[in-house]
């Protein structure tokens, strides 16, 4: 069982959480996303974090719209976001999506949203750092991750070491890097709102390529940090025939799965 | 008569730096077409980024043979061109190697010996890029943008390069004077048997030829600089001082947008309000053209050198599409260019010529939606020019102004604006998942 309480239902008690967990429409829709959200939720759970969604509140942080071209739909969805977050008193909002995390933390704030954005990895850092959420008997049992960086979150913001502490600190691991790797990552194929359409003619597939450079590691298990790339990774491993052998998983999930959630 | 060399020195140099002077000119005025765009906050910021990335060349190296052959070159451009105030002088004086009594014997030749090093080292290094991009064929330079004028006005640069420093060889190695004295030619001493059964006036003829071919040489490589990629070595400067320093993944607000968003979500505004007075022309969003993007954007595309570093890390790229970063800074300077043309051959104003950066004659639709906004070729850029901006900035012109998204995309803003997701799910359902396991 998981606990999500919901920010209307806390506001109408008088209450206010510690922080917003913004779920992101990926994570509220995509049945391999929502998987995702609800491992995030289980750790907050575990780590007893004060946090509340905003459920039916939420809208899509408008970051698609955006980088598809739509200004004006990306800033009314921002406003009307920024409305609602506003009134619930919103100070810290945590987030496992990277471009739901770029655009509230970067590009709401000349809009009248100013929060403190955390992507989860960064706050589960943080969470084990202040002795909230204990990693010492964090144990798997997968030969070797390897970690591939969402360009949302690394290039666009420059964490690269949160998640890959995160996957450290579980024992009975390793991670191996690709060869592009970090700043020098290759993206998945989803960002700049590539994710809704097909690609422009070419030879082959981004996720192909970069599922291919995931390969080369001898991955039982390919981590990432973002819902889109996770889509596109897993269709990268089935488009290489290795579905049966390697998985595509969120930190979060490896997380809660390390710690028996 | 003696001073004609000297008047014919200086009436070369004034037409050279004349020329240059001219042209920067016209560069300038073509980088003003551009939008207004602040970049002035934040100075101690961007002298560090300045003085580490262009000064310090610390993105070149982020690949080792390239970086360390550039390095090379860079510095014994440096420091030969101390080399050239010396010419310089001694041009427009008549004297010969002028800076050698003041600087005394040994120091004027430690000064000598280590342009002559750095002259064969650029040499050498220069040979080395020149095999790489014919012989090695390394793919970043021969990507389908770099045919025609872009392949050659690459090796012609090497060639200006070899020349320049072959001749500067050639001047010290004939340089009787320099070789009975022994210092400085630390080089050249070893080129002198080559030219052994020359009597003093051949090799004094030699000499002057090779001193007024170098001196000619750089004038005219000055001037070759506007018409090349390879006014990189100026614009490297102002264009890593004006870069974006805000995080790479935060794309500008447009705030013309704002505005009308407000209005719209303010409950007090009277909807039937009459536009504000003087409001002019409705702004356009987005670009289409040069003169829609902002003055750092065509600067950037002045500073391109065309090295592919960009194009050669570009997702799109590597798997086939049509995008390359480096093609959109080229397109954009071609573009900005015959527009400055337009603007000389009109008397000072822009004649509409029926073209546009974005369309058939540059920059086409496709490759501005191949783009994921990964932000590798922003990264990659050893002088932090961002073609990235330019794309988003042409699909807010085609979505904004156009309606000409792609189908799956205006579905899917449809579903944004109608349920609150880019799939069409319901608002409502947007908690389902606590209950699903």
């Amino acid at each position: 069982m998981i606990t999500v309480p919901v920010m209307a239902d806390l506001f109408a008690e008088g209450k206010e959480p510690d922080i917003l967990f913004w779920v992101g429409s990926a994570g509220s829709f995509d049945d391999r996303a929502k998987k995702i959200t609800r491992a995030f939720v289980k750790i907050l759970n575990k780590a007893e974090v004060n946090f509340a969604v905003l459920g039916t509140e939420e809208s899509s942080s408008g970051d698609a719209a955006k980088r598809a071209g739509n200004e004006f739909l990306f800033q009314m969805q921002a406003m009307t976001n920024i409305e609602v977050m506003n009134a619930y008193n919103v100070k810290k909002i945590v987030t496992a999506c990277p471009h739901s995390f770029n655009t509230l933390k970067n590009e709401y704030p000349e809009l009248g949203g100013k929060y403190e954005v955390f992507h989860h990895t960064q706050f589960i850092e943080q969470l084990v750092k202040e002795g909230k959420l204990d990693l010492s008997d964090a144990k798997l049992d997968i030969n070797t991750i390897t970690y591939h960086d969402p360009c949302y979150l690394g290039r666009a913001n420059d964490e690269y070491e949160a998640p890959r502490t995160l996957l450290k600190s579980i024992k009975g691991t390793s991670l191996v890097e690709m060869k592009r790797s970090r700043n020098n990552s290759l993206c998945c194929g989803a960002g700049g709102a590539q994710m809704f359409k097909e690609p422009e003619k070419g030879d082959r597939d981004i996720n192909d390529l970069r599922t291919e450079d995931a390969l080369q590691t001898k991955p039982d298990v390919i981590a990432t940090g973002c819902p889109f790339c996770n889509t596109m990774m897993t269709d990268g491993v089935k488009h290489h025939k290795k579905e049966n052998q390697v998985e595509v998983k969120d930190i979060a999930e490896l997380l809660a799965e390390s710690l028996g959630l | 008569m003696q001073l004609i060399p000297n008047i014919i020195f200086a009436i070369l140099l004034g037409v050279g730096v004349y020329f240059f002077a001219s042209n920067v000119k016209k560069l300038i005025r073509n980088i003003k077409l551009g939008k207004d765009l602040d970049r002035s906050d934040q100075k101690s910021q961007r002298w560090s980024n300045m003085i580490r990335i262009a000064l310090g060349q610390s993105k070149m190296v982020r690949r080792p043979v390239s970086g360390f052959l550039h390095v090379i070159v860079y510095i014994g451009f440096i420091i030969i061109n101390i080399e050239v105030l010396e010419i310089v002088l001694d041009g427009l004086l008549g004297t010969h190697r002028l800076f050698l009594p003041i600087l005394g014997k040994a120091f004027y030749g430690f000064l000598i010996g280590t342009f002559e090093v750095l002259a064969l080292l650029v040499f050498v290094s220069v040979t080395i890029f020149w095999l790489r991009r014919n012989v090695l064929k390394i793919k970043r330079f021969w990507n389908k943008e770099m045919t025609d004028w872009p392949k050659n006005d690459g090796n012609y640069i090497l060639y200006f390069e070899m020349v320049l420093m072959t001749l500067f060889l050639i001047m010290n190695t004939t340089d009787v004077h320099l070789q009975q004295s022994g210092t400085g030619n630390v080089i050249s001493q070893f080129f002198v048997p080559l030219f052994q059964n020359i009597s003093f006036e051949g090799l004094h003829l030699i000499e002057r030829t090779a001193w007024w071919l170098h001196i000619c040489g750089i004038l005219v490589f000055l001037n070759y600089l506007y018409y090349s990629k390879h006014l990189h070595i100026l614009l490297a400067f102002p264009n890593t001082f004006y870069a974006n320093l805000k995080p790479k993944g935060q794309f500008p607000n447009n705030k013309n947008v704002t505005k009308e968003v407000q209005l719209m979500m303010d409950p007090n505004a009277d909807p039937y309000a009459a536009p504000a007075e003087d409001e002019g022309e409705p702004e356009k969003f987005g670009a289409s053209d040069v003169t829609d993007l902002n003055w750092v954007q065509l600067m950037n595309a002045y500073t391109c050198t065309e090295c592919g570093r960009c194009t050669s890390v570009c997702p799109a790229n590597l798997t086939g599409k049509e995008l390359s970063p480096r093609a959109i800074m080229m397109k954009t300077r071609n573009r900005l260019e015959e527009v400055g043309r337009n603007i000389d051959a009109n008397k000072g104003t822009f004649q509409d010529d029926g073209k546009q950066l974005l369309g058939d004659d540059y920059i086409t639709q496709e490759e501005i939606w191949a783009c994921t906004s990964c932000n590798a070729c922003v990264e990659e850029c050893p002088v932090n020019i961002d073609p990235l901006s330019i794309i988003m900035d042409m699909r807010q012109y085609l979505v904004m102004e156009q309606s000409a998204a792609p189908q799956e995309l205006n579905a899917m803003m449809t579903n944004v604006e109608n349920n609150g997701a880019p799939w069409q799910y319901s608002q409502m359902d947007r908690l389902n998942w606590v209950n699903e396991e």
